[in-house]
């Protein structure tokens, strides 16, 4: 099987650009983008984790075997959420009692 | 040829036991038969631990009014008791252990394909359980070893963080042993060893290595967050911080229900291989139990809405899971008729390995079964949270994985230490283990549904007869498992030496000396002929 050599400078690059997207990350933080905070967040975050898959973890240039490993993943992650949301989408919902939204209970 | 030159060669002196000597030898080999030695020695030591847990609850269960213990005490010993059986001794008990000895062999392959991850995985495994007995010595924990929220996270005051890094460590080391049978099985398979050749050993320990490495990560995620919130009140679980409770069980079981799986379906793979070898018989539908153990993997993934029926989840969510959860009986039960129809018209023997895979089909079957009942919407309702639910699972991971577990060491055995232990004593055991866990779990499902519940110190007077009655059979399951520890131990020493293939079984494994040396094969072995060809080796001996 032969090995794709990746040029050390390619992952200084994904190195800085995931240092980057960090800063990112928390500049975004302090700045109110509604309900667009948290796809903000994800966005970057999966950017991050593409960058990981397809260089560090050599992806790029793998097999199709290794590439069905990631995508099962993935399906798997899908599936867990899929199911859960299934509960949280039907679920009969109580409001909690006022109480509750005071400060958290210490321990005993 | 003549014998004489054969012989020096079929005994040869140096095997992987008597290949090197000093604990360095031990706790640095990269051999992945010494590694599963390390892990036998290991979880042996966790399953006595754990079992000391369960007899004292039987003890205190003796006595309506609790005979021994506190409510609190009782807690911390049910809680213990789940956690290190389940971590670390069920979980790791086939795959660590017979996997990490057998995979290589069965594969033709002179070691696993990560040597260095593997010797790693123990390590990881050890550290995990050193957390968890420090954590049992500095006061223990009581949450129950699902580590329900909010109580685990927010009310209880016992070592709740120190079981959960232990338990979140552990499970690196069953992700890198999933992880190298993978690469292993795909990799690493002798020439001519296609995937419908292989011993349904090795598909049912891919099955098991892809539960280990997909499922295995959210369990370690869920841990983290559950340590995040008691210890800095991160709102994750906790309905006051603005969490939800669900959410961590649905993430809680998305693992550990698969969990289960990990501890049966290598427990099935042993099976096979020992009712094909005692019926000498190819197991009848190879390519559906092959294929089953896959669907048993892939569907387990999808059911673990079954254990939140009665905890306000969503009952239209309630239903799904209700449906799939009869489905993964269907690849069960499959398996099961399959090992039936392999023994008709076989040529059938009654040696220590077939009891324990026949007390396995037995208890499995009635834990399965019973499972049913749990499935239902309607019937889980009244069972759920009693002690029909303690029996079924015992039925499934003590009758089913740990009889499994015990057929496969009584099988490989002389490969294992070259030596063979008396078969008289070894079906004893295996008799008094299922009369012993047949009078210490039936009981519990009639105590379950006549509405004991589980996790309870004490109980009503009228259920006593019960409880004596498990109590009674839980002392005869345990003189059951020292039986086997005392005379597998006396054979490392005193038992006869044992030939290569003392069972006359197929398979790769059998096709070297016992012990096997360290390098497993002096020369690539080349695969031939089907799995179980026993019809054909029967032929070639008329």
């Amino acid at each position: 099987m032969s090995h794709t050599i990746v040029p050390q400078k390619t992952y200084l690059y994904i190195f800085f650009s995931l240092i980057g997207l960090t800063l990112l990350t928390t500049g975004v933080a302090f700045i109110d983008l509604g309900p667009f905070n948290t796809v903000a967040a994800l966005v970057i975050a999966f950017t991050k984790m593409m960058l990981v898959i397809m260089f560090f973890m050599n992806v790029r240039n793998s097999s199709g075997l290794i590439r069905i490993i990631i995508v099962a993943a993935f399906f798997w992650f899908a599936l867990l959420i899929a199911f859960t949301m299934s509960d949280y989408r039907t679920r009969t919902w109580t409001p909690a009692p006022e109480s509750w939204s005071s400060a958290p209970p210490t321990h005993p | 040829m003549s014998t004489a030159t054969l012989e020096p060669r079929v005994h040869a002196p140096r095997n992987y036991l008597n290949a090197d000597y000093g604990w360095k030898s031990w706790l640095f080999t990269l051999d992945h038969k010494r590694i599963a030695l390390l892990y036998l020695v290991s979880i042996t030591f966790f399953f006595i631990i754990g079992g000391s847990f369960a007899v004292l609850m039987r003890i205190q269960l003796v006595d309506p009014q609790g005979a021994i213990v506190q409510p609190e005490t009782y807690n911390k010993l049910f809680t213990l008791h789940g956690v290190v059986m389940i971590f670390f001794f069920l979980i790791p008990s086939i795959p660590a252990v017979l996997g990490n000895f057998l995979v290589p062999l069965m594969v033709g392959a002179r070691d696993l394909a990560f040597p260095k991850l593997n010797l790693l995985s123990w390590y990881i495994y050890i550290v995990g359980g050193l957390f968890t007995l420090y954590s049992a010595i500095a006061g223990g924990v009581d949450t129950g070893w699902t580590f329900y929220t909010p109580y685990s996270s927010t009310y209880s005051n016992t070592q709740v963080t120190a079981v959960a890094i232990g338990v979140f460590i552990t499970g690196f080391s069953s992700i890198l042993t999933g992880l190298n049978f993978i690469v292993t099985i795909h990799k690493m398979r002798a020439p001519g060893l296609t995937w419908f050749r292989m011993p349904l050993f090795l598909w049912a320990t891919y099955a098991t290595s892809i539960i280990m490495v997909l499922g295995t990560p959210v369990l370690a995620i869920t841990i983290f967050l559950l340590a995040l919130e008691h210890l800095f009140h991160v709102g994750i679980f906790s309905p006051a911080l603005g969490g939800d409770p669900l959410l961590f069980q649905h993430l809680f079981w998305f693992y550990s229900h698969p969990a289960v799986y990990i501890m049966i379906l290598p427990a099935m793979g042993v099976v096979s291989e020992i009712i094909a070898c005692f019926a000498r018989k190819r197991i009848f539908g190879y390519k559906i139990v092959a294929f089953s153990s896959v669907a048993i993997a892939v569907l387990g993934f999808l059911v673990w809405g079954h254990h939140m029926f009665v905890t306000g989840q969503s009952v239209y969510a309630g239903i799904i899971f209700s449906l799939l959860s009869f489905l993964v009986a269907i690849p069960s039960a499959i398996k099961v008729f399959n090992w039936t129809a392999t023994l008709y018209k076989g040529s059938i023997s009654f040696d220590a390995p077939m009891l324990y895979a026949m007390g396995f089909i037995g208890l499995f079957t009635m834990g399965g079964l019973t499972g049913l009942f749990l499935a239902s919407l309607a019937t889980d309702v009244h069972l759920n949270g009693t002690y029909f639910v303690v029996a079924h699972f015992h039925y499934i991971m003590v009758g089913g994985a740990v009889m499994g577990y015990l057929g496969g060491i009584h099988f490989w055995w002389p490969k294992i230490s070259g030596r063979k232990y008396p078969n008289g004593w070894a079906a004893l055991a295996a008799a008094i283990i299922f009369i012993g866990f047949n009078l210490t779990f039936f009981p519990q499902f009639v105590l379950g549904y006549l509405g004991m519940p589980r996790r309870y110190a004490f109980y009503p007077a009228e259920f006593q007869v019960l409880n004596v009655m498990s109590s009674a059979g839980a002392t005869v399951l345990g003189v059951g498992y020292l039986i086997p520890l005392i005379y597998l131990f006396w054979s490392m020493r005193y038992g006869p030496i044992a030939e290569p293939n003392p069972w006359g079984a197929t398979g790769l494994e059998w096709k070297t000396p016992s012990p096997p040396p360290t390098e497993n094969f002096t020369e690539i072995p080349v695969v031939t002929e089907e799995a179980y060809a026993y019809a054909e080796e029967e032929a070639g001996h008329e």
